[in-house]
């Protein structure tokens, strides 16, 4: 019996991951419209696009070899495991203890390899440009995500998200400058990773600039619904685990009992809905940067990771 | 309770590094200008909060001096002579942003890995504060020697003693005539930059310091 009401805990939040991600986007992209001053597509678009896509016929290059048939649908699934893993409403389910901090950047580096793989092999001009690009911003986020990852490692002694999420909602780790500093660089990295101005213009086919949209310029049909999908996904995941990370508050803790998972539900949704709302804010908010200036902007993001690090030395010692 | 004492403690010395950096980060010279005030402000709450945990009162005079000397009037007056001399809205070529920042992470690992050795055995707080003193200190000269426009370096010297007053108040306070001299000493080399900076303008039409190079004697001889 118990066996069976973990598994459901686990498979609802499963299900719920892959339910809730088109509808941040929906939000998120009519705030954006609304501060615009523009009525914007209702908040339920995401969800008929994908599902309008998934009727249409896909159209594939002629020398289009299996790779990039196969592409969207792993990058979908790694997306989809990695988001899974992460403990969103409670810290105790079946699979948590597979969800480590490391094992979800490697899902998602994976995920990135195969949708850049792809962006280059039918050999379009855009689809090169996109997939080179898209490894300089990877190259230069990952070093200041792991050291993200080291902070709370060093805090809490583990890179396991339930207990790190246990740890941080006692209030046992006090008020620490390294997770202010951790968190910038988390925001940092989570911008560059989702293709959000002013790395990237999600809602662009058109610039010269675009990184993600270039790479995958030429799907059509059920390939760019998955790829559309896994992007909506992957936006949930960031900001999931953000939550998870800074704020774990309201999350049902060593607790199965109905109500406390019913209140981490709802407190999740609220947090997540916040920063969907809080996302268009900042991207109205600033320009565009240059290419040339994202080793700047991520190094900046760096800094932060690494100081962070240095300071936990200070105050733990060696 | 000591547990929190240590942690504002913490949070404050530690802030006042994470704005060394946002000034060496920094090329907009308002924007600079501002960032040092805050490091003014949080350096005049860290000796603030010393002179609580340590009951020391002594150090509220510190605390008051950084704030109405550090965080207002020099700011104040640097903005003034930035809008006289026109450069409110440049933003100045930084040599080499990513490099810098590197260079500035190696200075704080090198002062950490210097300071908490030496201090073994005392007080966390002071042991930090020392560390973070260091790192400020290395971190202002570093910003004297990237930037090439003579406020910024002003602004660099600035935060550089930001950082001896931080180790100062770690180590169980100076005497206050102490303090009171070094607080006028940095006022009048405040006032002879300000006369310099004016001083350059006038003979080069520019504050770029690296205009000066051409007039070294070394040069001269080469041609």
């Amino acid at each position: 019996m118990a066996l069976i009401f973990d598994l459901a805990a686990q498979g609802l939040q499963v299900f719920l991951v892959i339910a809730v991600a088109p509808l941040l986007l929906g939000v998120s992209r009519k705030v954006k419209a609304r501060l615009l001053r523009r009525i914007g597509p209702p908040v339920l678009q995401p969800y008929l696009d994908i599902w309008k896509l998934m009727h249409k016929e896909a159209v594939l290059a002629h020398n289009a070899s299996w790779l990039y048939r196969v592409a969207p649908y792993l990058v979908f699934a790694a997306i989809w495991v990695a988001a899974a893993l992460i403990p969103t409403y409670s810290t105790d389910l079946p699979f948590s203890w597979s969800a480590d901090l490391i094992a979800i950047v490697a899902l998602l580096g994976t995920a990135r390899f195969a949708l850049a793989l792809a962006g280059m092999d039918v050999g379009t001009a855009f689809g090169g440009i996109g997939s080179s690009r898209e490894m300089l911003i990877a190259s230069l986020a990952e070093p200041a995500m792991l050291l993200v990852a080291f902070t709370v490692a060093l805090l809490i002694g583990t890179t396991q998200l339930s207990t790190i999420a246990t740890q941080f909602a006692g209030a046992s780790v006090g008020l620490r400058v390294s997770l202010g500093l951790a968190l910038f660089a988390f925001v940092f990295v989570a911008i560059a990773e989702n293709a959000r101005i002013p790395i990237d213009n999600p809602a662009t086919h058109l610039e010269l600039t675009m990184v993600h949209e270039a790479m995958v310029l030429e799907y059509s049909g059920r390939h760019l619904a998955m790829i559309e999908a896994a992007a909506a996904l992957k936006l949930q995941l960031y900001f999931s685990l953000l939550v998870c990370l800074f704020v774990p508050f309201g999350m049902a803790i060593n607790d199965k009992s109905p109500v406390a998972l019913a209140l981490g539900v709802a407190a999740w949704m609220a947090k997540i809905l916040f920063l969907a709302v809080l996302l268009p804010i900042g991207e109205t908010a600033v320009a565009k940067m240059r290419v040339f200036r994202y080793p700047i902007f991520l190094g900046g993001a760096f800094a932060a990771g690494a100081l962070a690090v240095f300071l936990l030395f200070v105050s733990k010692g060696f | 309770m000591a547990n929190l004492a240590f942690d504002i403690g913490h949070l404050l010395a530690g802030g006042m590094l994470v704005l060394s950096f946002v000034l060496i980060y920094q090329d907009r010279i308002t924007a600079m200008l501002n960032v040092f005030a805050m490091q003014a402000v949080a350096l005049a709450l860290a000796v603030a909060w010393q002179a609580i945990t340590h009951h020391a009162p002594h150090l509220f005079v510190t605390a008051a001096v950084a704030l109405v000397v550090k965080g207002f009037v020099i700011p104040a007056a640097l903005h003034r002579i930035v809008r006289r001399l026109g450069i409110h809205r440049e933003i100045e070529q930084v040599i080499g942003g990513g490099p810098t920042m590197l260079v500035g992470l190696g200075l704080v690992a090198l002062s950490i890995m210097l300071v908490l050795p030496v201090v073994e055995g005392v007080d966390p707080l002071a042991r930090e504060d020392l560390a973070f003193a260091l790192a400020v200190i290395l971190l202002g000269l570093l910003m004297m020697i990237t930037r090439r426009n003579a406020v910024s370096q002003i602004v660099g010297f600035m935060s550089l003693e930001n950082g001896l007053v931080l180790a100062a108040t770690g180590a169980k306070g100076m005497p206050l005539v102490v303090e009171f001299s070094v607080a006028f000493s940095i006022l009048i080399a405040f006032i002879v930059f300000g006369v310099f900076v004016f001083r350059i303008r006038e003979r080069f039409d520019t504050v770029d310091v690296s205009a000066l190079d051409a007039f070294r004697g070394e040069r001269q001889e080469q041609l």
